[in-house]
């Protein structure tokens, strides 16, 4: 290991105090068998940050009641938390005015309601629709959809050995007229960060909007929607420390006033008659039904405590615990990474592959080192096909990760080398 | 060591029986692992008593859905296709020989279910070990 950073020095550099933050995040004390757990698997799923798990503890225990419906206290506190908590995630993710956030289920639900809603109304037979080679199945498959339905086509743009996407083909989609490109912010398999900002102006200058899926992204650095120009960005409270079942859409305002709603049922209506409905002004326009109340205020804690804690120092923190790992994967014979080189601004999940030994198998054996990590398609099977693989194994980060836990899987790896031989 | 990557499964693993395609076949079938992607393509060549007379497999895999279809290919010449249709997955359990996991159950069954599928001309009535859910599971955590 030698010329690699220490703990303390790696986190001295990034200015987060790492041992400190993982006493926010009470499952990071588990013991997997007589193992610490070594929790690299935050893409799939990041672990809740007590600020967050006791925000939602609070709401349901305290304040519980349904949103926007009575004229009681409960009801009147419920809404407020829930109104406050679009307007962290508005704050979060810089955006002008929260009715700019939709609260959905997930990041996959926020790209649905775009395609069903958005595309619905946009999108005919002849259209074009761009996608990138490195999407989440959430990011391709909404499109299919919508392409089946209107006959538009898709066109694909690649990517290259480093895991970068092929200009050339993204300018000959954009000249071909899209309706709307989608593209990933950061790739869930590879670690590949898209020139946002530069692809939003151009599918404009085409005359294309454009989606990004924001999942993997939120989590790592500060997103700025206003600054990068995008009209639609979509992300999810489970990823950045926060419950399962509530993520979010920002779009620009004037696509959503424009925009036929999603769902139907309570909250989105002004009024309904036996001959039909009106609809009420966004966001409520796209929030049928009772929302997930204790989530939003959950996800939106835990958006507070990332900027409490900065989101500078976190992907400062992402970079060096990432340089450090593509650093010690490195010195492992017959290992391959995927995606881009080490660099200073390269940031995880780390894809791998051991000679020999099928990622399934790796996972296993690095659990029974506490070491967790994703073996498998990652939801990227276009992606996979264009790395010639079925599967890989996924190491990722998050503001917890230690470079003990990197050597823990190191070790791992050297375990699963020498039981298989390889 | 280690029950679960004993020298059997590795070995199989490594060189597994019945790997490659047949040239003449009257069964086949390809399925997938939803899970991780990976594929299992079986062929069977059937006699004049409509018994398998030769087996073989192809496709990508972990240790244990390697080893597994490996293992079970080597017991099913002379079944009929109803025999095969009749196949527990304990038959497969017993092959392997080891404990499987919840998460590991879909990987040591893939093999079974693709070659129930070749019997049947189309994929097999499936619940894998583990999806039924338990309700005493979720009250214990």
């Amino acid at each position: 290991m030698g010329t690699v950073a220490s703990d303390s020095t790696a986190a001295r550099a990034a200015g987060l105090d790492v041992e400190r933050i993982r006493k926010s995040f009470p499952t990071l004390s588990r013991m997997i068998g007589s193992e610490p757990l070594a929790y690299l698997d935050s893409g799939a799923s990041a672990q809740r940050v007590l600020a967050s798990i006791e925000a939602v503890d609070r709401y349901e225990r305290r304040h519980h009641a349904n949103v926007h419906r009575g004229s009681h206290t409960l009801s009147g506190e419920a809404t407020d938390a829930y109104e406050g908590a679009r307007a962290t995630v508005a704050d979060h993710l810089g955006a002008v005015d929260r009715r700019e956030i939709v609260f959905v289920r997930n990041a996959t639900e926020a790209i649905n309601l775009v395609a069903r809603a958005w595309g619905g109304a946009n999108v005919a037979a002849g259209d074009r629709i761009v996608l990138t080679e490195m999407e989440h199945h959430s990011n391709i498959v909404p499109w299919q959809q919508l392409a089946a339905a209107t006959g538009a086509t898709i066109d694909w743009v690649g990517t290259d050995d480093d895991g970068e996407l092929i200009r050339d083909q993204l300018e000959a989609a954009l000249d071909r007229g899209p309706k709307i490109v989608a593209i990933t912010h950061l790739s869930n398999v590879l670690g590949t960060l898209n020139p946002v900002a530069e692809i939003a102006a151009m599918a404009h200058d085409a005359g294309a909007l454009i989606l990004v899926d924001g999942a993997q992204s939120m989590p790592k650095m500060a997103v700025d929607v206003t600054g990068l120009g995008v009209d639609f960005y979509a992300v999810t409270g489970h990823k950045a420390y926060g419950p399962t079942g509530i993520g979010a859409l920002w779009a620009r305002l004037d696509l959503l006033g424009e925009m036929p709603p999603f769902l139907g049922g309570g909250s989105m209506i002004r009024k309904v008659t036996k001959e039909g409905f009106t609809c009420a002004d966004p966001p409520a326009k796209f929030e049928a039904g009772t929302p997930a109340i204790a989530q939003a205020i959950g996800m939106a804690a835990a958006l507070r405590w990332l900027d409490m804690i900065g989101m500078g120092p976190v992907l400062a923190h992402e970079r060096e615990i990432t340089a450090y790992a593509l650093a010690r994967l490195a010195e492992v014979p017959g290992l391959r990474v995927y995606g881009p080189p080490a660099a200073p601004e390269r940031v995880g999940p780390v894809s791998f592959e051991v000679d020999g030994i099928h990622p399934h198998d790796v996972a296993e054996i690095l659990d029974r080192h506490g070491v967790a990590v994703r073996a498998g398609h990652h939801c990227a099977q276009p992606l996979m096909q264009r790395l010639g693989v079925a599967a890989t194994a996924r190491a990722s980060f998050g503001v917890y990760t230690t470079t003990a836990e990197i050597d823990a899987l190191i070790a791992g790896i050297e375990d699963a080398r020498r039981i298989f031989g390889a | 060591m280690d029950e679960l990557y004993r020298d059997q499964i590795l070995e199989h693993y490594k060189r597994p029986h019945n790997f490659g395609r047949l040239d003449e076949y009257d069964l086949e079938f390809e399925d997938t692992n939803p899970f991780c992607g990976d594929e299992q393509h079986v062929f069977i060549k059937l006699d004049d008593e409509g018994r398998v007379s030769a087996v073989s497999f192809e496709g990508q895999g972990c240790a244990i859905s390697t080893a597994a279809t490996s293992l079970l290919t080597d017991e099913l010449v002379g079944m009929t296709r109803e025999e095969l249709l009749r196949l527990p997955k304990e038959k497969v359990l017993d092959l392997l020989g080891i404990e499987i996991s919840a998460t590991r159950m879909k990987c040591a069954m893939l093999g079974l279910k693709v070659v129930k599928s070749a019997s049947l001309g189309e994929p097999a009535d499936w619940e894998d070990e583990g999806e039924a859910g338990d309700p005493a599971e979720a009250g214990s955590i």
